[in-house]
């Protein structure tokens, strides 16, 4: 008698799974409705490679909030990681030395943060919040407030380049997500960032060493935001002072769209790269239609708040749904 | 306040064929339940049988597909939790609903407190009808202490205080005891005979039958969703209620299939964690299991944990096979061969929103893994062999372990343990909250390691078990090891001698 009941997931886990995907496509057909320029190949590209800077650090953020974290801090990352690895090759390094530099002063701060929060057992928001505010002053010092131009032609095509059609960023994000898909299905590592951020203490108690995973996961984050700041100041040809501001925020809306819980434990990195087309989609139907950025945020905002609300109810829905199937497997224990 | 009345034939509460269907299950079927005023009604049953989900309908958390519920006479229908709570039942879980650094008073009326005109409270009258509540219960303390102050036996009185304050004549009670003391259960047991005096119905969920036998006037035994039988207690045995309970009779709870060596595996010497344990020394020998046992909060935990590594601030030495070892945390626990199921699962010994073949390769991780990447095939072959080796009753592997029985999460936890191949095995209270079948399983399968070869070092607060289960008893008082027993020798009258502290142990 050991399974008389289904493993059939519930109608509401199936809706969490794919609903935002429904929501994209939703949203894909309402575009091309609103505007005939929407469903071009070059438009379609064109919101790809905006997609990417958000995707690329929501991908990590994915990792973080699974992990039960939350990192404010790699907007400011990407600003100082970009500025280092400019100011770098401005002292006329060459293009490898930039890239590798932005990358590893990304790493260093993402491990900086880990470090802290891990051994200093210091709250996620309350570090990286300062990470933040630390890093960008630190930008703003090293600049003087001024652009760093890069004049690289090999480090610029990491912003402009193109392999055949594709432009490199959106190739250097399918290569994120592909590896990010594998890093959670097969790696120890990720499965350990579920684990973690499922029952910290309950994984303690299984000898799992919490503090090295922790590292490695703001690490990891640490990382991508470096990655980012090489896309970003190959894009911008420069890096600027002010550059990945406030890009947590979509980092964190990305994440949230794409189901995975904020209190830790559940979600996936599938649905991740779904919230960033949903945000990329929204800004880009708005500039088509000539509505101001202002109303774009109100817009973003907005839909955030609605998708959120939606989750919640599915949730509630889903947690009594639960409730019964919890008895149902109690049941089908003693018969 | 004026007491409601029950029916005619005395009884306040009749539920009479009740149905509740989940996706694939029949959790209660055609289920008659009747409470009478003044009673103390045992709802007994394995995990599953239905009785939360009796209770939960009760109390409107559920509603029934089926069936009439009747109260006092009337016909009602009890469609959410505030419908059951105007009809005078209200239900106190094994988890109390207190909010810890609020005074007794204002918890006891929280629900009322802003029903003065401007959201003012008045504290004065507040304070007087606390103090007549707390008095009724016999529990003589300022209604102004803060709840984290008290014990945990007191919350429950204040638990309890707050229901009837709130007019509830209906009391549904589930699993009171877990985490009282034996003190403080006897406390709860006058409780119960004064609330029983005083008309008050009170619905008994429990798997201690000990206890069942001894404060219930009737019982009605679930099993299968199905009611098997309600009789008053004084017709019925322990063994008729057991048979009852799991369908077929139960005669022998405890195996000895083992043959201990002399062979000393652990020595633990002079174990102190501040303010905990006190210099504690034991031994286990290859295939021996050994009890450890005391008074709540006597240490035996503590000197578990130490052992495994948990307890900050640990000094003493631990030897295996003779050879020292340095163990400050459970990955050198795990590393030494040592595992500990703790004695709270859902906090400590699973991750409940992953899977059960997950939870299962936890604590085992490089032995599905290679240079850090997962062999899914070789996780789910050792999965599905726990699985069928401990009988966990499981849709899947892939289902969510939260969504599994008590019993079968707790063999979701022995099985992590065991995928980590250990020589000793700690098990801190392995059979709280699940039912008698699974701990008839839960003991054979501690003879079985022990049979293997293993060290086994049960903490258990239940006497009779402790007895039973183990070849030799250390027992603990204050931090300190009081007395090393011989099991099959000593009595419950002895292990509670030493574990009160009433006679000191003099050394072997």
């Amino acid at each position: 008698m050991k399974a008389i009941r289904q493993a059939g997931r519930p109608r509401q886990e199936l809706f969490r799974r794919y609903g935002m995907l429904l929501v994209l496509v939703v949203m894909v057909f309402l575009a091309s409705m609103l505007s005939d320029r929407f469903l071009t190949a070059s438009n379609l590209l064109n919101v790809t490679r905006q997609v990417t800077i958000n995707a690329i650090l929501a991908a990590g953020m994915t990792i973080v909030i699974i992990s039960g974290g939350i990192d404010l801090s790699i907007g400011s990352v990407v600003a100082i990681s970009g500025a280092l690895g400019a100011g770098l090759m401005a002292t006329g390094a060459g293009w490898a030395a930039g890239v590798l530099v932005t990358l590893l002063v990304g790493l260093a701060l993402g491990i900086t943060n880990g470090l802290f929060i891990a051994y200093g057992q210091l709250p996620p928001f309350i570090v990286t919040l300062a990470t933040m505010a630390l890093a960008r002053g630190f930008t703003q010092v090293y600049t003087g407030g001024r652009a760093i131009t890069v004049t690289s032609q090999t480090f610029q095509w990491f912003g402009h380049g193109y392999v055949g059609s594709i432009p490199v960023p959106v190739i250097i994000m399918i290569i994120i997500y592909i590896l990010g898909y594998f890093f959670f299905k097969r790696t120890k590592l990720g499965r350990l960032v579920y684990a973690v951020g499922g029952n910290e203490h309950a994984c303690r108690m299984a000898g799992i060493r919490v503090n090295r995973v922790k590292v490695a996961i703001y690490g990891i984050n640490g990382l991508l935001a470096g990655l980012v700041g090489v896309i970003l100041t190959a894009r911008l040809f420069s890096a600027q002072p002010t550059a990945g501001v406030a890009y947590e925020m979509d980092a964190i809306a990305a994440v949230i769209l794409g189901g995975t819980s904020l209190s830790g434990g559940r979600g996936n990195i599938g649905g991740t790269i779904v919230g960033a087309l949903i945000i990329g989609v929204l800004g880009n139907v708005f500039n088509l239609m000539d509505v101001s950025p202002f109303y774009q945020d109100v817009a973003k905002g907005l839909v955030i708040l609605v998708a959120v609300l939606l989750d919640r109810l599915l949730h509630a829905g889903g947690g009594s749904l639960r409730r019964g199937v919890s008895s149902g497997a109690d049941q089908a224990k003693s018969a | 306040m004026a007491k409601k009345l029950p029916d005619a034939d005395g009884y306040v509460v009749r539920m009479k064929g009740i149905t509740k269907a989940f996706p694939g299950v029949l959790a209660l079927d055609g289920v008659d339940f009747q409470i009478k005023a003044g009673e103390v009604h045992a709802l007994i049953g394995e995990n599953g049988a239905g009785k939360s989900t009796l209770s939960k309908i009760l109390t409107g958390v559920y509603t029934k597909d089926a069936g009439e519920i009747e109260v006092r006479g009337q016909s009602v229908e009890i469609q959410n939790p505030l419908d059951a709570q105007r009809l005078g039942i209200r239900i106190i879980h094994q988890e109390f609903n207190l909010i810890s650094h609020m005074s007794i008073m204002e918890n006891m009326f929280l629900e009322t407190l802003g029903h003065k005109p401007w959201g003012l409270v008045s504290y004065l009258e507040m304070r007087k009808k606390a103090k007549e509540v707390l008095e009724s219960l016999g529990l003589d303390v300022s209604p102004d202490r803060l709840v984290r102050e008290l014990s945990v036996g007191e919350q429950q009185t204040v638990e309890i205080a707050a229901a009837l304050s709130k007019d509830a004549d209906v009391i549904i009670m589930d699993e009171p005891t877990a985490a009282l003391t034996d003190a403080e259960v006897e406390r709860l047991f006058e409780i119960i005979n004064r609330l029983r005096s005083q008309g008050t119905a009170i619905v008994y969920i429990s798997h201690k039958l000990e206890e069942i036998m001894a404060i219930a006037d009737r019982a009605t035994i679930l099993r299968d969703g199905r009611l098997i039988a309600t009789k008053p207690i004084s017709e019925l045995t322990r063994d008729q209620i057991v048979h009852m309970m799991v369908g077929r009779p139960l005669h022998n709870m405890y195996v000895r299939s083992r043959t201990p060596s002399q062979e000393v595996v652990l020595e633990v010497e002079n174990l102190s964690v501040p303010g905990k344990v006190k210099e504690a020394s034991i031994i286990a020998r290859k295939g021996e299991v050994v009890g450890l046992t005391g008074l709540m909060g006597a240490g035996q935990h503590s000197l578990l944990r130490a052992i495994f590594g948990a307890e900050p601030g640990t000094t003493g030495t631990i030897r295996l096979r003779g050879r020292e070892v340095t163990i400050t945390s459970p990955w050198d626990a795990i590393r030494s061969g040592i595992g500990l199921l703790t004695e709270n699962r859902k906090e400590e010994g699973l991750i409940l929103p992953l899977s059960v073949m997950f939870n299962i390769s936890l604590a085992s991780m490089e032995k599905v893994t290679n240079m850090g990447i997962i062999d899914h095939k070789q996780e789910r072959r050792q999965a599905v062999d726990y699985l069928e080796q401990l009988d966990i009753r499981t849709p899947s592997v892939d289902q969510q372990v939260e969504y599994l029985s008590g019993g079968n999460q707790q063999k979701v936890v022995l099985a992590k343990w065991l995928a980590t191949e250990p020589e000793i095995i700690l098990m801190s209270e392995p059979t709280r909250g699940i039912d008698v079948g699974a701990k008839a399983e839960v003991y054979r399968l501690i003879d079985e390691l022990a049979a293997q070869g293993k060290v086994v070092v049960v903490v258990s607060s239940e006497l009779p078990e402790v007895i039973n289960l183990s070849d030799r008893i250390y027992v603990m008082h204050e931090g300190r090891i009081a007395a090393e027993l011989d099991a099959a020798q000593t009595t419950q009258e002895e292990i509670g001698m030493y574990g009160t502290g009433g006679k000191y142990y003099e050394g072997n």
